[in-house]
């Protein structure tokens, strides 16, 4: 595999996000598949920050613990990674923070030649890497051009003189693929409901899942949205409770914490049969945790949160391309089947970036119950075989709809009367099944790496990336399960068919997926967990793979 | 649908002397005044909590959304967000507007939401058999606080001048023709419409001989200044012995929430072609 990883380092405010994004895009018009991970604690201005973008000539959906070109903004950027480097590895630094041999680059005259504020100094390390990596001047206007948010002009004059002052050093080879569209977990999400005929979108801020309130509210008047952020959790979810009740598609985003507020209008819609859709992007727990740090630990809790029992839909994309996909399947599931449905990312699929090919995301045409008829008298709760009633939305001629958080009889009238209670616990309950039955007709489990291998790995969500170059590199088959409620039993047994050793790979401590699995009569033979916060990328894994399989 | 029955056939479980029902007729009373008016009910949605008041939804034969403990007002919000022609009523009590929801009732005042909101305040926790709420006297001795409560009441009124609602007024479950004046000037007022009802509790807060006496209505036509609104509105500070007020104490017309924050939506074929147009601005 041709490949070249770039690190990026300095402190936060500098913009490391950003510059990452520019290199990434620089590697995209290269020919190359791109992975951008993106470190950064939780605080405003200083501490350490950095990116790796890593580019390939073939899909990729992880980083690498090395680095080809390091662009070092500070001096910690080359003291905190220097086991990511080689004797090969080119450094790039910024001479007015460090006194090294090799490249330095003195920003602050050229900043100070263009009469460019500090923010821009990534543009001179930028222009600076585009030279010492052989990529020509072209590429770099192109690119800043597109993608430089604010003043692209002066922008590229500070590049140039970057470019300028350095000489090439390592041309890096061209890839053959055309460039395609680079998006962020979240981005993907966010896209992936517009696409499932999302109106509303609902969030209060809460690393991982802002960037996706961010980009939607930004996007609010292209995608014709409205994005409320409400005063906390609770209202956010009962705001979208309110949303739905009057007709609108509505998705809410949170993390852990977030959704620990959410739980009572989660038990909520699963009585009312409200549909909804809940992003909730994983950090690292318990509690207020590594707020910026990943985690796969909220698969146990997403799975039982809320009072009393009721169906849901649950599924954990592990790209930007399968987020792209499945987030407009989810937002058809909670209303085909009225129930709350769940996309379950982390910290690294929703900050992480992805080359998405689009050409290869199917149509999603949009889909819900059916609508009221008009004959008779409207119940919103009627019984029907499948368990799902007619809809019908305030405003409605002729109908009264009354949506009600307890035992309620068809026409949406509190009852305690035992009968009906178990008669609509009977229902609620059959449009699980349906949503199971439906989910026959997807492919909710994936198989990657060789299938005829004895040795599986199990994986979930991101860790799909390093589990699949991992696989790839030892001959083993890694299965995947994309949905996780209602949990693809049948699938999966068919997709470990003949693994004899089964090795479940997560990123939490007690292996929740496994003991998921076990319950359906699987069993893991041995468990590679991290929950350090930080994410496997495929040199670690490798290691802990091939001791696994000694 | 005209000429429906308002009252559905559902048996009523309020205990024989509550001020809900008193609420329910006034409301009864404004749904057909408005009909008379010209709106179809089928554009009129109500919003409740959870307590002795949430019943409503059960006994009022128009569209209702029976929410959790505390969230009427979230819910309320949406729905009149996302359809800013319905008509959207808000029956809480003081348990589930002044305790579990309180950062919601602050923020519809904030927000200044079309909607109206009508507080049965009986200053009790009634379905739950009679515990003190953020309004009950100190010293009210309760089911969790038998040897009295030592804190202060706070003041309804004078928290929702100070929020930002632009129709602030108290009515009284004994005096049900204005209460239907009150519910039907909120209705009519652009903005948020807080109406603090003083309801008879008959078990666990009977306080008709206290507060009957006490009772006057304010006039009607100085309801623009809201520095002797604030005056009024602590007159009686839901604890010691004062006159209680009764009517509109402030009203104001300032843009709502759905004005501000209008969102043009546009149809799915061009919602695609605006996805495509986003990936390709990323390529």
């Amino acid at each position: 595999m041709d490949e070249i990883s770039v690190l990026i380092g300095g402190k936060a405010g500098d913009g490391i996000n950003n510059a990452g994004a520019m290199v990434a895009q620089l590697l995209n018009r290269m020919g190359y598949r791109i992975y951008l991970y993106f470190d950064y604690p939780s605080l405003i201005r200083g501490g350490h920050n950095f990116a790796i973008v890593r580019g390939s000539d073939q899909y990729i959906a992880g980083h690498r613990n090395r680095a080809d070109f390091v662009l070092a903004l500070n001096k910690e950027t080359i003291d905190r990674h220097r086991e990511k480097y080689s004797h090969e590895t080119v450094i790039i630094f910024n001479a007015d923070q460090m006194k090294l041999p090799g490249n330095g680059i003195s920003v602050k005259a050229i900043l100070s030649e263009e009469k460019a504020p500090e923010i821009m100094g990534n543009s001179a390390m930028i222009g600076a890497f585009a030279k010492a990596a052989g990529i020509e001047w072209s590429k770099v206007e192109e690119v800043f051009r597109v993608h430089m948010p604010k003043a692209p002009d002066l922008n590229l004059r500070v590049a140039r003189k970057g470019y300028d002052v350095q000489v090439q050093i390592r041309a890096i080879g061209r890839g053959d693929n055309r460039p395609v569209a680079l998006l962020t977990g979240n981005e993907a999400i966010g896209l992936g409901l517009v696409r499932g005929g999302l109106e509303t979108y609902l969030s209060y801020p809460m690393t991982p899942s802002s960037s996706l309130l961010h980009f939607l509210a930004e996007q609010e008047d292209r995608f014709g949205l409205m994005v409320v952020h409400p005063e906390n959790e609770i209202g956010v979810v009962i705001m979208a409770l309110g949303f739905t009740y009057a007709g609108k598609r509505v998705a809410v985003g949170t993390s852990g914490g977030g959704f620990c507020l959410m739980t009572e209008g989660l038990s909520f819609a699963g009585m009312a049969e409200l549909p909804v859709v809940f992003v909730v992007s994983q950090r690292t727990g318990p509690s207020t945790g590594l707020p910026t740090y990943t985690g796969q630990s909220e698969l146990d809790f997403v799975r039982s949160a809320g009072q009393g029992e009721f169906p849901r839909f649950i599924v954990a994309p592990s790209d930007a391309q399968e987020a792209l996909y499945w987030s407009a399947v989810a937002m058809n599931m909670a209303w085909k089947f009225q129930l709350p449905a769940f996309i379950l990312p982390d910290k690294t699929l929703s900050e992480g970036t992805y080359s998405v090919d689009t050409s290869a995301v199917p149509e999603v045409p949009c889909e819900t119950s059916p609508m009221w008829d008009g004959a008779g008298t409207y119940g919103r709760y009627t019984d029907t075989p499948s368990g799902v009633s007619p809809l019908a939305f305030p405003g409605r001629q002729g109908a009264v709809i009354k949506v009600d958080s307890y035992a309620h009889d068809e026409s949406g009238n509190t009852t305690e009367e035992a009968e009906i209670v178990e008669m609509m616990a009977g229902k609620r309950l059959r449009k699980g099944e349906m949503l199971a039955r439906e989910m026959e007709g997807y492919a909710t489990v994936v198989v990657s790496g060789d299938p005829e291998s004895g040795t599986a790995l199990l994986c979930w969500g991101s860790t799909k990336g390093a589990c699949d170059e991992v696989g790839a590199r030892l001959g083993l088959r890694v299965v995947r399960p994309v949905v996780l409620t209602p949990f693809p039993a049948d699938q999966l047994k068919r997709s470990l068919e003949g693994a004899d050793h089964l090795i479940v790979v997560e990123e939490n401590a007690t292996a929740q997926l496994a003991s998921l699995a076990l319950l359906h009569g699987i069993a893991a033979e041995k468990k590679i967990l991290r929950f350090d916060g930080r994410p496997f990328t495929q040199d670690d894994l490798l290691e802990k793979v091939q001791e696994a399989i000694a | 649908m005209t000429g429906r029955q308002l009252i559905t056939e559902t048996q009523n479980t309020w205990c024989p002397g509550c001020g809900n029902f008193s609420i329910q007729f006034a409301l009864k009373g404004v749904l057909e005044t408005m009909e008379k008016e010209g709106k179809s009910l089928d554009e009129v949605v109500l919003v409740t909590g959870i307590g002795c008041h949430g019943k409503m939804s059960d006994y009022l034969n128009i569209n209702t959304f029976s929410s959790l403990h505390g969230r009427a007002i979230p819910a309320a919000t949406a729905i009149k967000l996302a359809n800013p022609d319905l008509t959207v009523i808000c029956c809480s009590g003081d348990g589930d507007s002044y305790a579990e929801g309180l950062d919601h009732l602050i923020f519809a005042a904030k927000r200044n939401i079309d909607i109206t909101m009508i507080v049965h305040n009986n200053r009790v926790y009634g379905l739950t058999t009679g515990q003190y709420t953020p309004t009950s006297p100190l010293g009210f001795r309760g089911k969790s606080t038998p040897k009295g409560t030592i804190e202060y009441p706070f003041n309804p009124v004078e928290l929702m001048l100070a929020s930002g609602a632009t129709y602030v007024a108290r009515g009284y479950t004994k005096k049900m023709d204005q209460l239907k004046k009150l519910v039907l000037g909120g209705v009519g007022h652009k903005g948020f419409a807080f109406i603090d009802t003083l309801q008879i509790c008959a078990i666990f807060f009977p306080a008709t001989d206290y507060y009957t006496p006490r009772v006057y209505d304010l006039p009607e036509t100085e309801t623009g200044d809201f520095e002797s609104a604030c005056v009024k509105g602590r007159e009686w500070d839901y604890n010691s012995d004062a006159k209680i007020a009764l009517g509109v104490f402030y009203q104001e017309t300032l843009p709502t929430l759905g004005e501000r924050g209008a969102s043009s939506p546009i149809a799915q074929p061009a919602r695609e072609e605006a996805v495509r147009d986003f990936l390709a601005s990323r390529t």
